[in-house]
């Protein structure tokens, strides 16, 4: 079963809340989930309406079916130092490293390499053992936007190609296996909106051509049409029976002003114009058969109790 | 105070707009509603777009990146102005800026080493880099040829908006570090002039990156070291110009809390940087011609209509217009929210549309309410 779960989606979809909605609906009674952030921008202090996370692995809230969460925002820069310290028991020499601006180096010039320390602090945690047993029952990764995903798990790859012999070359093969194997799930979170549909798709293609697996693809913020087909068909070709809507406001007793039965009458329109793009934008999802999964729209906006529900949403 | 965007297009002094922001609230489509709208009323616009939508970016004629602005066709050209567009292709810009800049010999070795070729095509990072430098080569060129007279840039969907602004300084600062310093170093002098924390430094890289990859990344910062003189140089002039007063950023955002702190943010940070904020566009704001239908009025009236099972249709279209009510009122809260936060801020709020912009007209559309 899978154990690291990679959740990504254009920026607006809401994938950190659904991450942070993943991690709570994994924590079955007993278990230990880790909710890991790598963008450095605190969007789990925020989620959760807690101050920013330290470069700590800390208890941030209890799952609804009575498990553990934790939270991490990796820092690149104090990964690099952990990791040489981990590897190289380099206490020292990692200072010496920082004096001559060789960790600024890391995490400006070569982006990509704050990408390798990333994966590879997620890469440890997965498979951390405390007390002869895993540390963590799973991880969900809030890992970088659809347009940087595939870069972002593909770059020990890159590393590999690069470093053709020594440690980190191992340290990259082994990422890599995790990546590739069962272990790990890539979820994408996207809106039935033209840009974040077409990025899902081509992230899936990309994905799938790097061996990475697709767990699922979330479609967020649903909203469900008081029309039904019939009378959205009728709006989509303005052809509303207005002899209708002015009878029917009548007898629920609102005043009607000239233009209140066209007003409604456009607004139906725009809004059937509206679900047909959303279907539209649904059939081509659907087309790529994988597991869909829809959350609800959260209309007063996600706080504590809507992120409780979407991870209840998510457990069915 | 409202944001008159005809009068910023219109202004012969306004030489170059960049519209930041969040991603997901229209950025790039406002670029380029006004890059065209600018265009039909006489300017000689050029509108640099970064990883545009497929439809948006069919509407403009791109269909493919080569990193070369084309003429727009089917723009109104009455007045005298014209639009070309281009989309950002950043591997080709940082070839290009190498092939110009090193000697052919040394534009070779820098191409073909495989550092190079994975900061310039797979690293994040590179394309706001190469934004700037792309904006940077647009404005020599408007003012070399004159060729165009208004650039309107897109900035990339970066982890933070202001990864944009920072690329060049810190290109720039990382320039001056004394990392690459003692990187090229073992090139050109001995070893024995270091301290003994660089040379600490010096072999822990050796032993973690392994003798060959050290040499590869020497090889190749020595290859690029003749370029950074010039690179931090095209940097810090086109920092220099961001500064200037015929820069005007517009930050675009969404009446939606996330987008709002971004843009809260971004505004600061512009001032701080005394880069000139001509407004915020406030994009996607839901409206109703029928604002006296209050969202509790119109549930009410569906479920009385339900209970008494009488016009099922009617009792949807007015839970239709309950759920747009709600959307009203808490964007006009959140929007009159940030104009409170932000009294000196011109502000310009856009109307939502039903329909994705496609083509020319659509995005008239959109300048049409930009401008209203």
């Amino acid at each position: 079963m899978a154990r690291l779960h990679v959740v990504t989606g254009k920026g607006g979809t809401g994938k950190t809340t659904v991450a942070a909605a993943m991690a709570l609906a994994l924590a079955e009674e007993g278990k230990r989930i880790l909710l890991v952030e790598v963008e450095g921008r605190q969007g789990l202090a925020q989620l959760f309406d807690v101050p920013p996370l330290p470069y700590v692995e800390r208890r941030i809230a209890q799952g609804p079916a009575g498990g553990e969460v934790f939270a991490l925002a990796v820092d690149a820069e104090a990964a690099l130092l952990e990791y040489l310290d981990m590897y190289y028991h380099l206490g020292r020499a990692g200072k010496a490293l920082e004096k001559v601006g060789a960790i600024d180096f890391v995490t400006t010039i070569a982006p990509g390499l704050r990408d390798v320390l990333l994966t590879g602090k997620v890469y440890e945690a997965t498979r951390r053992k405390a007390h002869g047993k895993l540390a963590y029952d799973a991880v969900v990764l809030d890992a970088p936007p659809t347009g940087r995903i595939g870069r972002f798990l593909n770059v020990n790859h890159e590393v590999a190609g690069l470093a053709k012999v020594g440690p980190i070359r191992n340290q990259a093969d082994a990422i890599m296996g995790m990546l590739r194997s069962d272990v790990t799930q890539v979820h994408l979170v996207t809106l039935l909106e033209e840009m974040p549909v077409q990025e899902t798709l081509d992230a899936v293609e990309q994905l799938e051509a790097l061996d990475l697996r697709i767990g699922s693809i979330v479609v967020n913020m649903v909203r469900n049409s008081p029309l039904d087909d019939d009378a959205l068909a009728l709006a989509v070709k303005e052809k509303l029976p207005t002899a209708e809507l002015t009878k029917g406001l009548r007898a629920a007793g609102i005043t009607i002003g000239d233009d209140l039965v066209a007003t409604l009458a456009t607004e139906a329109h725009d809004h059937a114009i509206r679900i047909g793009l959303e279907r539209e934008n649904r059939d081509r999802i659907d087309a790529l058969g994988k597991k869909v999964v829809e959350l609800a729209l959260q209309p007063e906006g996600i706080d504590h109790g809507a992120l409780f529900d979407l991870a209840e949403e998510l457990r069915r | 105070m409202n944001l008159d965007l005809d009068a910023l297009i219109d202004d012969p002094e306004t030489r170059i707009i960049v519209t930041c922001g969040a991603g997901g609230v229209g950025k790039t489509t406002t670029a380029a509603a006004l890059g065209l709208r600018a265009a039909e009323r006489g300017r000689k616009v050029v509108v640099l777009t970064i990883d545009p939508a497929r439809r948006l970016a069919q509407s403009l004629g791109l269909t493919e990146l080569d990193n070369t602005p084309r003429a727009v066709a089917e723009v109104n050209a009455k007045n005298g102005g014209r639009l070309d567009a281009m989309m950002l292709d950043m591997k080709r810009t940082f070839d290009d800026v190498v092939l110009q800049h090193a000697t052919p010999e040394k534009a070779e070795q820098i191409l073909a080493n495989p550092f190079y070729q994975a900061l310039s095509s797979s690293f994040a990072g590179t394309q706001e880099y190469m934004a700037m430098e792309k904006l940077g080569q647009l404005h020599k060129q408007a003012e070399r040829t004159g060729d165009w007279d208004l650039i309107v840039v897109d900035t990339p969907p970066s982890r933070s908006a202001l990864d944009f602004l920072d690329a060049p300084e810190r290109l720039a600062s990382l320039l001056e570090g004394r990392f690459l310093r003692l990187l090229l170093a073992p090139a050109r002098g001995p070893f024995k002039l270091m301290s003994a924390g660089v040379n600490m430094a010096m072999s822990v890289l050796n032993k973690v990156l392994g003798a060959q990859v050290l040499t590869d990344v020497q090889t190749f910062v020595a290859a690029f070291d003749t370029l950074f003189g010039g690179f931090r140089q095209r940097a810090e002039k086109t920092v220099a110009l961001l500064r200037e007063p015929h820069t005007a950023f517009l930050v675009v955002a969404a009446p939606q809390n996330d987008a709002l702190r971004e843009a809260s943010y971004f505004a600061e940070r512009l001032r701080a940087e005394g880069m000139p904020l001509a407004g915020v566009v406030l994009n996607r704001v839901t409206t109703t011609q029928a604002p006296e239908l209050s969202a509790e009025r119109s549930l009410a009236a569906a479920e009385k209509l339900e209970e008494a099972d009488k016009s099922p249709l009617t009792a949807a279209v007015l839970r239709l217009h309950a759920d747009k009510m709600q959307q009203v009122v808490g964007d006009h809260k959140r929007a009159e929210r940030f104009r409170r936060g932000h009294r000196s801020i011109r502000i310009v709020e856009v109307p939502a549309l039903a329909d994705d912009v496609h083509d020319l007209t659509g995005l008239r559309q959109i300048a049409e309410l930009l401008t209203a």
